[in-house]
């Protein structure tokens, strides 16, 4: 790992009780939910991660504790690093504090994140869905949504198909 | 019958002015289905006369679910859907999946096939500004503009058809090299291209870059600052348009970029014009790293000789038993990736294409995340065009270059 990341990890791991792996030189930080947004608001402003270049999910079902991570990608084009940030969330309704206010288009790809894996933004000014259709029911992108091979929804079978599907039962 | 969904005004309280819920202004939809649009994009517009207050874009309309259903193929197999994503840039998006499997599972590629890499992806790059340049002369009634830059892009189309059997969707990048070697016409087809190129550029710049038509719609409109476009996440060109320099191409090297001498043209205006002419350079450019990519390319193996990951090659496969065992292997289960996830980002036309990858242990991508440019430049529409007139918007669309194939997956 670089040595100016190796810093700033080890201040995030002082700051936040974080846990941090290391990958083929890539960081991956631990932080708590709660404290997502003081961690990104902190790394932006006196690390200068200036640009969020990615915002996304995994869903680990059947694992539930943690059965989500959010994941954000961070990279700071003043010094030319990039951190991984890994927020773990428990459970099938889960809830993230918004990033909106430190990065603009966190906006969109909450949305994302919330259409597909169902991750709900605490605090986030307009949560709908961007990709899938507003009456859409489901999170495609969560590992108990079933893939293909199936009668596309239409509003007449919606009820029909949805009977057949290995939801998790919430 | 089922009902069609019906906004209300009471929903968009929060997006539109509040003169919009009064009646003042206009609420125009703009799209789907609509040539400016570049793709199915659709933009509800708040007008007060021909002055734009707001735009809310919509999009979604092109979703396929590229993403779920790379889960469920193999490596090898989820690499065809990355074409269809941007479809200007397919062999950039092959590139961008094929270097973050090559990243997880640690896999080295030979030199020559890094060379051709470079030069199919600054082709793909200067093919897709073409589409760029003609579909905007086309927005701003230049219409010949569209002839002259599709019949280039032709020819690039051309030396893909050479190379890989295909014109678009080339699937050439395979995790550890390419498919094959270049077959012996190529290399003199290139070099067609690069002698005539710079001169079909200049004619480009002569139709447009001082026509006072296009400056009238170009500059001083659609301002971006720095602050906003980091904001926001915009990168690529549009970045480099508001004075950021940063290239992930002189950045962070990848696939040899150290080794070829190259400008990044960045400006500090942020306008439409900015876009323009960051695009218009970015051309030249590429072509020079073409030219000295094919001056450079090494003579040798086009494949990684790990037959863990690659199939051997054909002429192995009848003679020896252990290929044929690594052949049937490959193509059946595939290969395992580690439990471990990486994201890795080049730099496409459009700016940061980046791949999150995670693998658990098993031949198929356990979650694969396009970061693709596209959907932060769309979003941007909202922020620059505000005060524009409506046809200023128009060009406004067109200088974000965005393809909706890369927004909606």
């Amino acid at each position: 790992m670089d040595t100016k990341l190796e810093k700033i990890v080890q201040a995030l791991q002082a700051e936040f009780k974080a846990q941090a792996e290391e990958f083929r030189g890539e960081a991956h930080v631990f932080v708590d939910a709660a404290r997502i947004a003081d961690a990104l608001t902190l790394l932006r402003d006196r690390h200068r991660f200036e640009l969020l270049s990615a915002l996304t999910a995994v869903d680990y079902w059947p694992q539930t504790q943690p059965r989500f991570h959010v994941i954000y990608q961070l990279t700071s084009i003043a010094e030319n690093l990039s951190l991984m940030i890994r927020v773990p969330v428990d459970g099938d309704q889960p809830e993230v504090p918004t990033v909106t206010g430190v990065y603009g288009n966190a906006n969109w790809r909450e949305r994302e994140v919330w259409d597909m894996f169902g991750v709900r933004f605490t605090g986030h000014p307009d949560l709908r869905r961007i990709l899938m259709a507003p009456d859409w029911e489901g999170h495609p992108l969560r590992k108990d949504y079933p893939l293909g091979y199936e009668e596309p929804q239409f509003t007449f079978n919606i009820k029909e198909i949805d009977s057949r599907k290995p939801y998790a039962k919430e | 019958m089922p009902q069609l969904e019906e906004v209300t005004l009471e929903e968009l309280k929060n997006m539109v002015s509040d003169r919009a819920l009064t009646g003042e202004t206009m609420m125009l939809n703009l799209g789907p289905q609509h040539p400016a649009t570049h793709g199915v994009l659709r933009l509800l517009l708040e007008l007060d006369g021909e002055i734009v207050i707001n735009v809310i874009p919509d999009i979604g309309f092109l979703h396929t679910g590229v993403e779920k259903n790379m889960e469920a193929k193999s490596y090898q197999k989820a690499e065809v859907m990355t074409d269809r994503l941007d479809y200007l840039n397919p062999v950039g998006n092959n590139l961008a999946f094929c270097m973050a499997v090559e990243k997880l599972v640690d896999l080295d590629v030979p030199p020559r096939a890094l060379g051709l890499r470079v030069i199919m992806t600054e082709l793909q790059r200067i093919a897709s500004h073409l589409v760029w340049i003609g579909t905007y002369g086309l927005d701003l009634a230049a219409m010949s503009m569209f002839m002259y830059a599709f019949r280039e892009r032709e020819l690039i189309l051309d030396m893909f058809e050479l190379i890989s059997g295909q014109r678009m969707m080339t699937t050439y990048f395979r995790p550890g090299g390419v498919w094959r070697d270049a077959p012996v016409e190529f290399e003199a087809a290139v070099r067609d291209f690069i002698k005539i190129f710079p001169k079909r550029v200049d004619e480009y710049e002569g139709l447009l870059t001082r026509n006072p038509f296009l400056l009238d719609r170009l500059y001083g409109i659609g301002k971006l600052t720095k602050e906003k476009a980091l904001s926001l996440g915009a990168t690529g060109p549009i970045l480099r348009s508001t004075g950021v320099d940063w290239d992930l191409r002189k950045a962070r090297p990848y696939m040899g970029y150290e080794q070829y001498d190259f400008n990044v043209p960045v400006l500090t205006e942020g306008d439409n014009y900015a876009r323009y002419l960051v695009r218009v350079q970015e051309m030249r450019e590429s072509l020079k790293i073409v030219e000295q990519a094919l001056n450079k390319l090494p003579m040798g193996p086009v494949r990684s000789d790990n037959r863990k990951f690659v199939p051997p090659p054909r002429s192995e496969v009848g003679v020896s038993m252990e290929a044929l065992i690594h052949h049937f292997k490959l193509w059946t289960d595939g290969f395992d990736a580690p439990k471990a996830s990486i994201y890795s980002a080049v730099e496409s036309p459009r700016g940061e294409l980046g791949v999150f990858l995670e693998g658990d242990g098993g031949p198929n991508p356990y979650r694969i995340h396009m970061r693709t440019p596209s959907f932060e430049n769309v979003a941007l529409v909202s922020a620059i065009s505000k005060g524009h007139l409506v046809a200023d918007l128009i060009a406004i669309i067109g200088s974000l270059d965005f393809v909706l194939g890369d927004i909606d997956r």
